[in-house]
C-alpha cells in the first residue's frame, strides 16, 4: 500500500484529504468527527469576528434527476465566539496531534487586526494559517473575503502582516472572481506566502423559483449572489490550478479546491500542481465517511500504477498544460464507430449533422441492418459525437498518421513572418 | 397484492380490494429517475414500434423536465386510448422491445411512463384537444371502442360533425368491458371516452346498428360511415355440457366484474378456462379475484403455441393460475340438478406437423381420457364475428373479417370505413387496442382526405 501522507509547505498530514473551511468544519465535535471517519486535515471554519447568519443559506443545482451537481452557499464566516473556536481547536489538535488543523482567518485589512489573529490562534497550536481572501459574499461587503482577494496589492500586504508575527506556515486562499487569478497568486507569494489554495467559491445566483419569482435561496422574498461550489465548478478549479502551477513566479506548494468528489478527481488535481486537496461539498452531501471511498479508491489506483507515495503525482501533468498556440495543427484524430458496441441511439448522427460537421452517416447495411458510419475524410477530430455517445467503446477518437511534421499556430506564425521578412527583404533589395 | 379466497363471504370490500388496479404506478420520483435514463434517441426505434407512432422520447424529455401536461399531449395526440394503452400494451414486444438499451442495461419502462403521464392528464382533467372548425360534413361511428374513438376524435379535430352509435351502456369497447379491471380499470377507460365527448362527438349508447336504425339510414344520413364494431362473445365450444350451470363466457365473465361485485359466486370453486389466449388468462386471474380455489387453463397445444402475451402468462402464473398443456375438452359433465361437476378431457401430442397456421398440430392420445373434478367453467375460445352487421351493410368479407384497402381502410362500400377488431383475422390486421386505434386514425384520415378533397375540388368549380 502507498504512503499517502503529504507535506504541504511544511504541513504534515496522514493523507491529502482535508475538509475546506466551510460548515463541516465549524466545530470541534465536526472537525474530530471528520479524523474519526479518516480525514487527514481540517481548515477550520473561518475565524475572524463573529457575525450574523440569514436563515436559508444553501442551495444546489440539480442536473438530470441527479442532486447537487453544483452547490451555492450565502452562509458568512464562523458565527462563533473566538474563544470558544480556540478552545475547541486546542482540544482538537490535542486529541489528534498527527492531523492538520489549520486556522482560516478573515480580518479587517488593517496591520494590527492581523497581528492579533494570527498570534491568538497560534498560541492553540495550529499546524498552519489560511487567509481567506475568497469569501465572495456578504463579507466582501465589508471589504473582507473577495474584495480584498481582488487588489493584488492588498493581499500582499495582509500576507505579509501575517507574516511578520506568523511562526506557522501562511496558505493563502484565492478567489476565482477575477480575471487573472496567477496575478493574486504572485502577489501572495510576494507578500510571502508559503502556499495557496484554490478555488474559493464562484459568484452566483442558484436559481429563480419559476413559480414564486423569488430568488433560489431567497431570504424572505429577496436573494442575494452566493458563493458557487460542487462538481459543476471542478473544470474552473482545475484550471486555475493549472494556470497557477505552471507560473513560474508563483513557485509554492497549492492546496487543490474545486468540486473535488472522488479519489479520480484528487489524482487529477494533484496530477496538475495540487500538493493536497481539499473537499467541502462532497461531505456536505454524503457526510464525512465519503473519505473512505476516496482513499480506498486512491490507494488502489496508486497500487495499480506501481507508486509508493501520493507525491509521486504531484505536478506529473502540469508541463502537459501549455497555450493553444503550442498545439500541433497537424495532429489528426477522426472518430470511428465500432459496430458491434453500437446500440443505434444515432446521437452521434444528430449532433454532428445538426451541430458539428456532419459527417455521421446513417446507413443500412448489406444485411439489412442500421449502422452508423463516419466519413473520416470529413471528420474534423471534435469528440462531440464519442462525447454524446451513451455506450463506451462504440467510438473512438482514433490518431490518423498523416504524415505531416508537427507545426504548431506559434511555429506557423514564426514561420510565415520568417518568409514576410524575407519578402521585405527582396523588394529592398529589388 | 394479498388474495383472500378462503373467505366464505365475498364482500364489496374484498371484491374492490382483490379488483383494484394491481401494478402501482411510478411515484415522481420514480418517473424523475427513468425518464432522465431515456437517452432521446434520434429517429428512435420505440416511435417506430409503436403501432400508433407516439413520439416516446419527446414524451419522456417532458416528463423528466417537468411538463406533464406536454407530455400526456404527446401521448394522447398519437394514441386518443395512450391511458388504456398504458395498461395493457405488450410492450416487451412493441416500443421496449425495441428500446436501444434492451442489451446494454435495461429498457427504459415506457409503459409506466406513458401511464405516469396520462394519470396526471386523467387526475386534472386536463383538456388537450379542440374540435375543428365545423367543416359540414357527417360520419357516423358504428361501435365506441378504441378503434370507433379514435376515428371519432380525429374526424372532430378536423372539424366533422361525428355521432358514435354504441350498442351497450357504456362506450369505450373491449378497454370498457373486456379486460380485467385490475389490470385496467374501468374509469381509465371512459376518461378517454369522455375527451373524445368533450370534442362534441355524440356518442349514441344503447343503439343498435340493424335493429335501432338500418344501415340504409345511416348511410343516407350521413357522408361516410366507420365500421368499428369489433367482434362478440365467445362462440359456443360445441362440446356436450354446454348449457349447464356454471359454464360461463369469459367476456361475459370479465364484463360482469366491471362495472360492480358479480352474480356469479366462484368462492371455493375449481375452475377450468378453456382456452389459451389473452381473454383466457383474464378468466383465469378473474376468477382467482372472485375467490375460486383452484383455476386451472385447459389448453390442447402447448405453452409454445399458446398466445397470450408472455407478461400475461406470467401474471397468471403469479396469481397461481395452472396451465394444463395438451388436455382437450371432450365434454362437461353436470349432476341431477344441472350444475357442472366434470371436465372430461383426453391428453394430446403435437404430431411433429405444421398446421395452415404454422403452429404443430396436435393429435389426442387414444384411451388417455380423464375426469376434471370442477365447480365451473370458464370458455375462452375466441370470439364470434359480427357477421349479421357486416352482411346488412352488405359488406364483402371473409368469415366475418371485413375486406378493406389496407391504406385507406375503405370497404366494398366506398362510404363504408372499417377499422378494429372487425377486420382482425385471417392473416388481416393485429388484435392489439393500439392497433384499433391506429386504424381508426387511419380511416379518419382517409375519410378526411376523401372528403374535403371533394370539398376543395367543388369549390374550385364554383371559382
Amino acid at each position: 500500500m502507498a504512503d499517502l501522507s503529504i507535506d504541504l509547505a511544511g504541513i504534515r498530514s496522514p493523507n491529502p484529504f482535508w475538509l475546506a473551511s466551510a460548515p463541516p468544519t465549524n466545530t470541534g465535535y465536526q472537525v474530530q468527527r471528520a479524523f474519526e471517519a479518516g480525514w487527514g486535515g481540517a481548515v477550520w471554519k473561518t475565524l475572524g469576528d463573529p457575525i450574523i447568519n440569514t436563515s436559508a443559506r444553501f442551495a444546489a443545482i440539480n442536473f438530470n434527476g441527479q442532486r447537487v451537481a453544483g452547490f451555492n452557499n450565502i452562509e458568512l464566516i464562523s458565527d462563533r465566539p473566538l474563544d470558544v473556536n480556540l478552545k475547541e481547536i486546542y482540544e482538537t489538535k490535542k486529541r489528534f496531534p498527527n492531523h492538520a488543523v489549520i486556522a482560516s482567518l478573515m480580518v479587517e485589512p488593517t496591520q494590527y487586526k492581523w497581528h492579533e489573529i494570527v498570534k491568538r490562534v497560534e498560541d492553540v497550536g495550529v499546524d498552519g494559517l489560511e487567509l481567506n481572501f475568497g469569501c465572495p459574499h456578504g463579507m466582501a461587503e465589508r471589504g473582507m473575503g473577495a474584495a480584498s482577494g481582488q487588489q493584488p496589492d492588498l493581499v500582499q500586504a495582509q500576507t505579509t502582516w501575517a507574516k511578520e508575527v506568523a511562526t506557522t506556515p501562511v496558505i493563502v486562499k484565492l478567489t476565482p472572481n477575477i480575471t487573472d487569478i496567477t496575478v493574486v497568486a504572485r502577489h501572495a507569494v510576494k507578500g510571502g506566502a508559503d502556499a495557496i489554495s484554490l478555488i474559493n467559491t464562484i459568484n452566483s445566483l442558484a436559481g429563480v423559483d419559476i413559480h414564486s419569482w423569488n430568488t433560489i435561496p431567497h431570504v424572505g422574498g429577496k436573494g442575494a449572489h452566493g458563493g458557487y461550489c460542487g462538481p459543476a465548478v471542478k473544470p474552473i478549479a482545475l484550471n486555475m490550478l493549472a494556470e497557477c502551477a505552471r507560473d513560474m513566479n508563483v513557485g509554492v506548494p497549492i492546496s487543490g479546491i474545486g468540486g473535488i468528489s472522488t479519489w479520480q478527481d484528487v489524482v487529477e488535481f494533484m496530477l496538475m500542481g495540487a500538493t493536497g486537496i481539499q473537499v467541502c461539498t462532497a461531505a456536505m452531501h454524503h457526510g464525512f465517511r465519503i473519505v473512505e471511498e476516496m482513499i480506498d479508491g486512491l490507494n488502489n489506483y496508486l497500487d495499480d500504477k506501481g507508486l509508493s507515495s501520493v507525491t509521486e503525482l504531484i505536478g506529473q501533468s502540469v508541463s502537459r498544460y501549455s497555450n493553444w498556440g503550442d498545439l500541433d495543427l497537424n495532429y489528426q484524430v477522426v472518430a470511428r464507430i465500432n459496430e458491434e458496441n453500437c446500440i443505434n441511439c444515432n446521437k452521434c448522427h444528430i449532433a454532428c449533422e445538426d451541430t458539428s460537421h456532419q459527417c455521421i452517416d446513417m446507413l443500412t447495411n448489406a444485411e439489412g441492418k442500421s449502422i452508423l458510419q463516419v466519413r473520416e475524410e470529413d471528420c474534423v477530430g471534435c469528440n462531440l459525437c464519442s462525447i454524446v455517445c451513451p455506450v463506451d467503446g462504440a467510438i473512438d477518437m482514433i490518431e490518423i498518421q498523416n504524415g505531416m511534421a508537427p507545426m504548431s499556430w506559434n511555429d506557423r506564425q514564426k514561420m510565415i513572418g520568417s518568409l514576410n521578412d524575407s519578402y521585405t527583404g527582396a523588394e529592398v533589395i529589388g | 397484492m394479498e388474495l383472500s379466497s378462503t373467505l366464505a363471504s365475498f364482500t364489496p370490500d374484498l371484491f374492490m380490494h382483490n379488483f383494484a388496479e394491481a401494478e402501482p404506478g411510478l411515484t415522481h420520483k420514480g418517473a424523475i429517475e427513468e425518464s432522465n435514463r431515456c437517452l432521446y434517441c434520434y429517429d428512435a426505434p420505440c416511435i417506430t414500434a409503436c403501432p400508433t407512432g407516439i413520439n416516446i422520447p419527446s414524451f419522456i424529455k417532458r416528463i423528466a423536465t417537468d411538463n406533464l401536461k406536454g407530455a400526456a399531449y404527446t401521448i394522447m395526440d398519437a394514441n386518443p386510448v395512450g391511458a388504456s394503452c398504458a395498461r395493457v400494451c405488450p410492450t416487451e414486444e412493441l416500443c421496449e422491445g425495441a428500446c436501444v438499451l434492451n442489451e446494454s442495461s435495461k429498457p427504459i419502462d415506457i409503459g409506466r411512463l406513458q401511464r405516469y403521464a396520462t394519470d396526471w392528464a386523467i387526475e386534472k382533467d386536463a383538456s388537450l384537444f379542440e374540435a375543428g372548425i365545423p367543416n359540414e360534413k357527417k360520419v357516423a361511428v358504428i361501435g365506441g371502442g378504441p378503434a370507433g374513438l379514435a376515428a371519432a376524435r380525429e374526424l372532430a379535430r378536423e372539424g366533422f360533425s361525428v355521432v358514435i352509435y354504441e350498442s351497450k351502456p357504456l362506450a369505450g369497447g373491449l378497454d370498457t368491458h373486456g379486460i380485467v379491471s385490475f389490470r385496467l380499470p374501468q374509469s381509465i377507460s371512459l376518461w378517454e371516452v369522455e375527451q373524445v365527448r368533450k370534442l362534441g362527438v355524440d356518442i349514441r349508447t344503447h343503439m343498435k346498428v340493424g335493429t335501432d336504425i338500418t344501415a340504409e339510414q345511416l348511410l343516407t344520413e350521413y357522408d361516410a360511415v366507420v365500421l368499428a364494431a369489433g367482434m362478440g362473445y365467445v362462440p359456443p365450444i360445441k362440446i356436450e355440457g354446454e348449457q349447464l350451470q356454471g359454464v360461463y363466457d369469459a367476456i361475459q365473465l370479465v364484463e360482469q366484474t366491471k362495472t360492480g361485485q358479480p352474480h356469479v359466486n366462484l368462492i371455493g370453486k375449481k375452475v377450468a378456462v378453456i382456452g389459451a389466449g389473452n381473454t383466457a388468462i383474464d378468466g383465469a386471474t378473474c376468477s382467482v379475484r372472485l375467490g375460486a380455489s383452484n383455476v386451472k387453463m385447459v389448453y390442447r397445444r402447448t405453452r409454445e403455441e399458446m398466445t397470450a402475451y408472455d407478461f400475461e402468462y406470467e401474471f397468471a402464473k403469479q396469481e397461481g393460475v395452472e396451465f394444463n398443456w395438451l388436455t382437450l375438452p371432450k365434454r362437461i359433465i353436470g349432476d341431477a340438478t344441472g350444475k357442472v361437476t366434470h371436465l372430461e378431457c383426453v391428453q394430446m401430442k403435437l404430431t411433429g406437423e405444421l398446421g395452415k397456421d404454422g403452429r404443430l398440430v396436435p393429435m389426442p392420445v387414444e384411451g388417455s381420457e380423464f375426469l376434471m373434478p370442477v365447480d365451473a367453467v370458464v370458455t375462452a375460445i375466441g370470439q364470434e364475428r359480427r357477421t349479421d352487421l357486416i352482411e346488412h351493410f352488405g359488406l364483402e368479407h371473409t368469415w366475418g373479417v371485413v375486406k378493406i384497402d389496407t391504406t385507406t381502410h375503405r370497404t366494398s362500400n366506398p362510404k363504408v370505413y372499417a377499422a378494429g377488431d372487425i377486420i382482425f383475422g385471417s392473416g388481416q390486421g393485429e388484435a392489439m387496442v393500439v392497433s384499433a386505434a391506429q386504424q381508426g386514425k387511419l380511416a379518419a384520415y382517409a375519410i378526411s382526405q376523401h372528403l374535403l378533397a371533394q370539398e376543395d375540388h367543388s369549390l374550385r368549380s364554383i371559382v
